[in-house]
């Protein structure tokens, strides 16, 4: 009991806050990227469709370490788009706090795009028929007419977007490795401790990951709960 | 007042191939489930893209593919009702009456309070679709549609959905509306009555194709095809051999029938209504004996189903009378066919 009043009064919570800074970075941008992944392939002809489901869904079905070695492929400053990006405008993804970010989207972006995708899918053609034969502009009917249709999709998409950005480890920690302070978030502490046998440091991270996750199926239930109104119980 | 409707467009295996014509602002496309004639009205709205052809209303081109016109939906200026309504979900009444309405903000209100007194609407304005009736749904659909001051306007199986009572009020009611309404109408049903109170033109459609185009009482009164005869409820129709000029034999039923009009040489089948049959008391042209093989008792008619000797096929025949027990009813064994209900169609 002592010991572990020792290790909370001398936690550094740095990973905390790398941890939830890169979740809601991450979830902000697979939140337009899957958005608008999702319009153009519900748009798209069937072959096109295809592809590009295929494509966007792919970081999902990989393991992360492939995600991340592709990552690292591009990115790395000694390869042209890395060392450009460190050219030109001073960019520097690998080790650090970016590559957190990168690396993180990368991966839950798969969520968004599908969750996206299949509430728009599920929404009523003849609706969007309707609101262009009433004069509506595509962008108009996009925002007004879709969005809040598939309002609890798209907003469970989040947050399991935001839920699988928090936990990342694979693809980060082999773009952005685990400097701390800078990008070791809890996944990566709770490894890195576990290496050095300090099982009860770990527990404390654990049990702070156990609440952030209770916290988000808690609120994602509250979000598809209104959507299942409507359901009968089983 | 005009329209004129000439496409093409494969869907999978069905070709939709339409063909109408016609002068009347009043036009009913009849045709049973799956026929296109849904597809066609959503290629007049602009919602679907025909492969091929043009499509003219009251002489402004909407769709002509030789010369590259395409004229999206938002401009065509059409107000479209669709069978489920497809009020946004989301949006309050008010909203959705809005939606289509453009112009400053006191605009919109103005208008929309005219529109929600005029469709009986108030005090619903805060309420979401799903909080609605159907009736109160359809009224919604309504005033959103002439909101948005549409020229052509276009009724999707408006009625389908609903039961007896409600579809007979709610019928009147947009009799009522479209009365003052001076562009073209377009109704697509497979409701006889339906197209036949709301239309003057009509153009029937079967698998895909266009088989007649013509005034609508013209067409009730003389189907010219299988599929128009069909579609316009006659119950008794068979396939036919021309016997002589004014003589035809309907093979289903080994009967020799005499018309009115003279049998085409291309005749392929012959059908009467099933109002159209009278009780005989004795012999005569075109009276027949018939076995009784079933009646059956609707609220206002006496509906009998009869076998001639050595058919395969029952002939129906019906009688508008309260019930069986009427004299007029009795079934006296014997039953004319006057000659001038005996249908010839190709």
């Amino acid at each position: 009991m002592e010991n572990l009043m020792e290790i909370l009064k001398g936690l550094d919570f740095s990973p905390l806050f790398i941890s939830l800074k890169t979740g809601v970075v991450a979830t902000v941008v697979c939140f337009f990227l899957g958005i608008f992944a999702a319009r153009r392939v519900v748009k798209a002809k069937p072959r096109v469709k295809a592809v590009l489901d295929g494509l966007f869904t792919l970081p999902m079905v990989l393991p992360p370490t492939v995600a991340g070695f592709f990552l690292l492929l591009i990115f790395s400053t000694r390869r042209p788009v890395g060392g450009f990006l460190l050219d030109t405008f001073g960019i520097k993804v690998v080790q650090t706090w970016l590559g957190c970010i990168v690396a993180a989207s990368v991966i839950s972006f798969p969520l968004m795009y599908r969750n996206a995708r299949a509430a728009f899918e599920q929404v009523d053609p003849n609706l969007i028929y309707a609101a262009r034969t009433l004069g509506m502009s595509e962008r108009k009917i996009f925002w007004r007419v879709v969005i809040p249709s598939a309002g609890p999709g798209v907003a469970s998409g989040t947050i399991l977007t935001f839920a699988r950005a928090l936990g990342e480890y694979g693809a980060t920690s082999m773009l952005a490795g685990n400097i701390a302070g800078k990008t070791s978030t809890i996944a990566q502490k709770i490894a890195s401790v576990i290496q050095n046998g300090d099982y009860l440091t770990a527990g404390v991270w654990a049990v702070i990951i156990i609440i952030i996750a209770l916290v988000i199926i808690f609120v994602m239930n509250i979000v598809s709960g209104k959507k299942m109104k409507n359901f009968r119980r089983w | 007042m005009s329209a004129e409707i000439k496409i093409k467009k494969k869907l999978g295996k069905f070709q939709l191939d339409v063909d109408i014509v016609t002068d009347s602002s009043r036009l009913g496309i009849l045709g049973s489930s799956g026929c296109g004639k849904s597809m066609t009205l959503r290629c007049v709205a602009g919602v679907e893209r025909p492969d091929s052809g043009r499509i003219v209303v009251d002489g402004k081109v909407l769709f002509d593919s030789e010369k590259g016109i395409d004229v999206p939906p938002q401009k065509r200026k059409v107000g479209f009702l669709f069978q489920n309504y497809a009020l946004f979900p989301t949006m309050s009444v008010e909203k959705n009456i809005a939606a289509g309405i453009t112009g400053s903000k006191e605009e919109k209100r103005r208008q929309v309070e005219h529109l929600l007194a005029m469709f009986r609407l108030r005090g619903l304005e805060d309420h979401l679709p799903g909080q609605l009736s159907g009736g109160q749904q359809q009224r919604v659909a309504m005033a959103r549609m002439m909101a948005s001051r549409p020229e052509i306007i276009l009724l999707d199986e408006p009625f389908s959905a609903l039961d007896g009572h409600l579809r007979d009020d709610l019928q009147r009611e947009v009799l009522e509306t479209l009365k003052n309404f001076d562009g073209t109408v377009m109704i697509v049903s497979h409701n006889r009555d339906e197209t036949y109170k709301f239309s003057d033109a009509l153009s029937i459609m079967d698998s895909g194709r266009t088989v007649q185009t013509g005034s609508t009482r013209e067409i009730f009164a003389h189907p010219r095809s299988r599929a128009a005869a069909r579609l316009t409820g006659c119950k008794n129709i068979s396939p036919a051999k021309k016997l002589g000029d004014k003589l035809v034999l309907a093979t289903d039923w080994g009967l020799r029938l005499h018309t009115q009009e003279a049998v085409p040489d291309n005749v392929k089948f012959v059908g009467f209504r099933a109002f159209a049959l009278q009780n005989a008391r004795e012999p005569g042209i075109n009276v027949f004996p018939f076995t009784l093989r079933e009646t059956i008792e609707a609220p206002f008619e006496i509906q009998y189903i009869l076998e001639a000797e050595g058919a395969q096929w029952p002939v129906w025949f019906k009688l508008a009378v309260p019930d069986k027990n009427a004299p007029e009813a009795e079934f006296t064994g014997l039953v004319r066919i006057p000659e001038s209900s005996v249908l010839l169609l190709d």
